[in-house]
Order: C-alpha cells, then structure tokens, then sequence
C-alpha cells in the first residue's frame, strides 16, 4: 500500500512539474493583462527544440537554454501583436497554438538525422534522471518527493518564489495593478506596455520550459503532439488556481494525479476502457471550469485580472 | 513630431480586401525564409505546391474534397466569431457529426427504406454537431463558463469517443483488427462528382449564400451582428443575447456536423482514423481571414485547402514535411492580425503644426 501510494505520488510530480511551469508563467502573463492562449503551440515548440538541442549537444543546460529562447520568441510575437498591435488576443494566443504545432511538427520531420529520414521521431537523448536526496529519500511515502529530477526540485522553489515575488515586492506590485486597472497604474507613472511585455516574454519562457520538461524527462524524445493538450489545460489550471501562484500546486497536483491513476490502471489491465480514461483529464477541466465560475458568481470574485485581455490605449476607454 | 494612432470612425473598406492579400504574401516570404534556412529552394517549393494543388482537374478535385469540410466549418467558425463567441471546438463537433452520421450508416440501413438512409445520416450528423456546440453555448449563457476551453476540451472528448467505437464497439468483426467500422451500404453513400469530389461542395456554396443573406438581410442576423459588435446596444433595442448566442451556435456546430458526415459518407465510407485532421482548426483560419464573411470563407477555404493538398505533394515530390502547408497556414494570421489594427485605427503623423491646428 505504501510502495504503492509513493509511486502514485511520484509519478504525479513528474507529471505535474511542466504543469506548474506553465501554470506559473501564464498567471503572471494573465496578471499583466494579457491572454495567452499560444500555450499549446509554445510548449511544443520548447519540447522540440530542447530535444533537438540534446540530441546533437547532449547538454541538458543548452537544451534548457534553447528551449527558453523559443518561448521568448513566440510570446514576443504573442507581445507585439496584443500590446503594440492591440489585436484580439484570443485569436492572437490561437494563432500561436496553430502556428507552434505545425512548426513542431515540420521540425519534427526535418531536424533529425539523415540516417533516420531527418526524422526526429524514435530517436534517443539524454535526458533528466532522478536524483536522490539522501536521508530526505528514504522516508515512507514522502520520499518520492526527494526522488525526482532537478527540474521538479526548481520547482519546489519556483512556487514560493513566484508567490513572494507578486504579493510582496514593489515589481509584484505593479505587475498587479496593470493587470487591474492599467488607467491608474499609467496615472502613476507605470509604463504599462513596457510590463505587459515583460511579464508575457516570461511567462511564455517558463510555458516554453514546461514543455522541455515532456521531452527531457517524462517522456523523453519527440512525438507528435507530445503534449497532448497540456497548453489548453493548463489555462484551466490558471483560473482554478485563481491567479495565485502558491495555489499552481493544487490543479497541476489534480492534474499529475490523474495521470498517474491511469498509468496504474492500464498498467494492472482495468475493465475501463482506455478511451474513457484517457477522457478523464479533459472531462475533469470541464467540470473545475464550471465549479470555478460557479464559485465566482457566489462569491463575486475570483481573482480574474479586471483588465484580462483588455488592449490598453492611453487616452481611450 | 510622433506618430499615433487614430480610431476611425468606419471600419475601412479597402483595408478589409487589402489586409488578407498583403498577409498571404507576408507568410509566403515569412515561410520562404525559413526554407531557404532548410536549403530548399522556396520558388521551386511554391510552384510545385501550386501544380500540386491547381495543376490539372484530378488534382483539383482533391482540393476541392479538403475545401468542402473547411468551407462548412469555417463558416460556422465565423458565425460563432461574430457574436465573439469563440467556438474552438469545430474539429470535435465535426467528429460527432462524423460518429452520429456512421451510427445511422451501420445501424439504421436495415429498417429504413434505401433512400432515405443518407439524408438521415447527414440530417442525424447535423444534429449531433449542433449538440456537442451546445453543450459550450449552454454553459456560456447559464452559468458564464469560458467557452473557449470547453469547446476545445471537448474535441479531445469527441476524438476519444471516436476512437473507442471504431476500435471497439463498432469495430469491424472481418477487418482482421484494422480499426475502422465496416464498409457503409452503398445507399448511404453521398455521390461524388469528380474523383473523390462530392456533392457536399454544392451544398456548401449554396449554404454559404444563404448564410450572407440570413446575415445581411434578416431580422436574425442582425440580431448576430448587433449581439457582438455592441452588446449594450443591442439589449437596449430588446434583443435576447442569450438567446441569440444559443441559436447562432447550435447552428455553428451544425456546419461543422454536416462537414462530418459528409466525410465519413463521401469520402471513407466508413468510420476510421483520418477524420479528426485538424479541418476544425484550420476553420479558425478560414474564418478569419475571410474577415467573418460566410462568402469569402468559400475562397480562402480553396486556398488552404489548396495548401493542405500542396503540402501533401511537396512532401511526395521533394521530401519536404507535409507540415509544410500548415506552417503557411499557421503564419498568415500573424500579419492579418497586426493588419487588423489598420482597419480600426489609422496612423496620424502629429507635427507642432497639426497640434496647434487642433488647440
């Protein structure tokens, strides 16, 4: 029982770790003001990049920084076209997904080697292992939390400090209050475009980091659409998380946890049929949807960013 | 002196052609670029996508089977659009409408007299896209759920349930465990024209006539475009937005079900992996690019299609990724997008003289 709850447990951090990468980056581009629905796009875009950085490197570092670097270039794109260009974000964020997965997909058939058809599909890199913390390791049931790659280890760090970062430094501060009310922040002398793009370059740097952790992890090498909707759901996870970075834990935790149950599942051979528990994490994000819209109606306020996807102009309403 | 932008005051007109022009050549240079990063030669690429696409009648027609399915869904995407109801989730209501249509195929033909198995089947795909559009319009108008996520989860929904019947349930007992349903009797076959070229490419063209009409010359869609252009003035004028929504997305859905019939009783005569490639996903485009216009929609849903079937071609011709025609795809909105703000606003120079004009 124990040998088993540790395993569901660890395999749900390993699931849920590029969740909370991208569940962190997106609240704080949604808390500038800004919509990105590029996710999708842009963590296929970081999974094939890193996998095809490792594969000819095997420098997990690079793979890390390249993958980086691709999620800057998309969410700038992302950036320039909703802030500068004040287009509809919706279709902007959707014109990214649909532009990064077909791109992933033609990389995917063009940066691998000659011998396997410059395929990069099947092939083998190195990837991230777990690393045991000694002592920590050996607990009962909690120690699959001290069993796990360095990418789920910075994340231990990540949330408290993306949480200090927002609530209690002047930066957080502004941050917030241009995703509030970006009239009163410019009143202030806040420059609100100068923040908008700042803070969705790096929200889309930590998406873009998510997604190198499906290919250089949990599972590693390149498939087509490797993240299997993850973008789209983790947009569930912002709003179920309230925009609060300390809460990313709990949905990406939900989240990891499904996945982890089907694992175990399949893996003893169920009666439930595989279409239907592969169904489950998207009927669970529709049913988080209407339980938080639901609680938002009753209590009023959830935490949306009042400005979310609102263009700012000076000197309009 | 500095330059600003200034709201027009009417939308303009010759931007609204010009925009989607200009950014089809932006992502054929865009797309260009990055090929000749992949030492290929772009105009070598381009023109046989072209003759791929376009270069003789058989391989026209094959443009016109991708177009058909875009044409609907697309259609049906802007419609949503319109009420800026972002309906994502054509590519699983086409799904549903493709799994409802083979119900009817397999299990009706037997009690149902020959000639009326096709209409049902078609008339049984509508519906089922209809419904599974619903279920976001329902959830929208009573609770304030995000239709945006829900539409686009239920696709995963749609394609599961999909794969679970011809892989299971309805998977056929003489296919030696290939995944697909048995072969449709033959009256529940849409008739093709010209190749693989059906019918359904007439109905879409009428469709997307009557579709301008209704949205330029009824009470209805004007309702639509007063609904999502100026909400408070159209409730203002007593219009029931809820019920608008409802109504325009059932009907949204209902293309993108009819494009799943249409597939299944055209073109695979059997339901099987193949029908969820990405049609709904493309609607977006379409949609877009034909500025909303249902009749617009039926050009660029040719030319798209044309770049599906062009991809296809390069990647037999020249090895190149099929993906190919769908990075063109995925770049055109980037250029419409920034284009748009020139429609709705226009780029005033100030100078010291035009600042004191305006004192």
């Amino acid at each position: 029982m124990i040998a088993l709850l540790a395993s569901i447990l660890a395999i749900t951090l390993r699931a849920g770790t590029s969740l909370i990468y991208a569940t962190i980056g997106e609240i704080y581009t949604e808390r500038s003001g800004i919509l990105n629905l590029g996710l999708e796009g842009m963590m296929l875009m970081g999974a094939v990049s890193a996998f095809a950085t490792v594969y000819y490197t095997g420098s997990l570092l690079l793979a890390l920084l390249v993958a980086m670097l691709t999620g800057v270039v998309l969410s700038s794109i992302h950036a320039f076209l909703s802030i500068t260009m004040r287009a509809n974000q919706v279709v902007s964020g959707l014109s990214i997904t649909l532009f990064g997965t077909g791109f992933a997909s033609f990389l995917g058939q063009r940066l691998g080697p000659e011998s396997n058809g410059h395929y990069l599909i099947g092939l083998i890199g190195n990837k991230f292992t777990p690393v045991k913390i000694p002592f920590l390791s050996n607990l009962p049931v909690l120690g699959a939390l001290f069993n796990q790659d360095i990418l789920t280890y910075i994340v231990y760090l990540i949330i408290p400090a993306a949480w200090f970062f927002m609530y209690k430094t002047r930066a957080g501060l502004n941050l917030r209050a241009v995703g509030e009310s970006p009239q009163t922040a410019d009143a202030m002398g806040i420059n609100v475009s100068k923040v908008r793009y700042i803070y969705t370059i790096l929200g889309g740097t930590l998406v873009a980091l998510g997604g190198a952790h499906l290919s250089l992890s949990y599972a590693p090498g390149w498939t087509d659409n490797i993240t299997g909707g993850r973008g789209w759901i983790v947009i569930a996870l912002v709003i179920f998380s309230m925009w609060n970075p300390s809460r990313a834990i709990w949905g990406a935790l939900l989240f990891g946890g499904i996945n982890a149950i089907q694992f175990r599942l399949q893996a003893t051979g169920t009666t439930i049929s595989a279409p239907l528990l592969n169904m489950l994490p998207y009927i669970v994000t529709i049913v988080v949807l209407v339980l938080m819209t639901w609680i938002e109606t009753m209590n009023k306020k959830v935490g949306a960013p009042e400005a979310l996807a609102v263009p700012y102009m000076r000197g309009e309403k | 002196m500095r330059l600003v932008f200034e709201k027009r005051n009417s939308v303009s007109k010759k931007a609204i052609v010009l925009v989607p022009v200009v950014s089809f050549l932006v992502s054929l240079i865009l797309t260009g670029i990055l090929l000749i990063i992949f030492k290929t030669n772009p105009f070598i690429t381009y023109s046989s996508m072209f003759v791929g696409a376009f270069g003789s009648w058989i391989n026209f027609t094959e443009t016109l089977v991708k177009a058909i399915p875009l044409m609907l869904t697309g259609i049906g995407v802007g419609l949503a659009f319109r009420l800026r109801f972002w309906n994502i989730g054509a590519e699983g209501q086409l799904v549903f409408g493709g799994v409802a249509a083979t119900w009817v195929a397999l299990f009706w033909s037997n009690f149902l007299p020959p000639f009326l198995v096709l209409p049902t089947a078609i008339l049984m795909g509508i519906i089922a896209g209809a419904l599974w559009a619903g279920i976001p319009a329902f959830l929208k108008v009573y609770l304030k759920v995000d239709e945006t996520l829900v539409s686009l989860m239920l696709n995963y929904v749609a394609i599961l349930t999909a794969q679970g019947l011809y892989y299971g349930a309805w998977i056929d007992p003489k296919g030696m465990g290939f995944p697909g349903t048995k072969l449709f009797p033959k009256s529940a076959w849409l008739p093709r024209f010209s190749g693989r070229a059906h019918v359904g490419l007439f109905i879409a063209i009428l469709l997307g006539l009557v579709m301008w009409v209704v949205l330029n010359r009824t009470k209805w869609g004007f309702e639509v475009k007063m609904s999502g252009h100026n909400p408070r003035a159209a409730r203002v004028m007593g219009v029931d937005i809820g019920k608008t929504i409802i109504t325009a997305i059932l009907v949204s859905g209902a293309f993108s079900g009819m494009a799943g019939a249409f597939e299944v009783t055209a073109i695979s005569h059997r339901l099987q992996q193949g029908l969820a490639i990405g049609y709904g996903y493309t609607a977006i485009i379409v949609a877009w690019m034909a500025q909303l216009n249902p009749i617009a929609s039926l050009f660029v849903a040719v030319l798209m299609a044309g770049l599906l079937v062009g991809g296809d071609q390069v990647q037999m011709m020249m090895g190149l990724p099929a993906a190919m025609g769908i990075v063109l795809q995925g770049m055109i909105l980037f250029p419409m997008l920034a284009g748009s703000l020139f429609t709705d606003y226009r780029l005033k120079i100030i100078t010291k003289s035009t600042k004191e004009e305006a004192a």
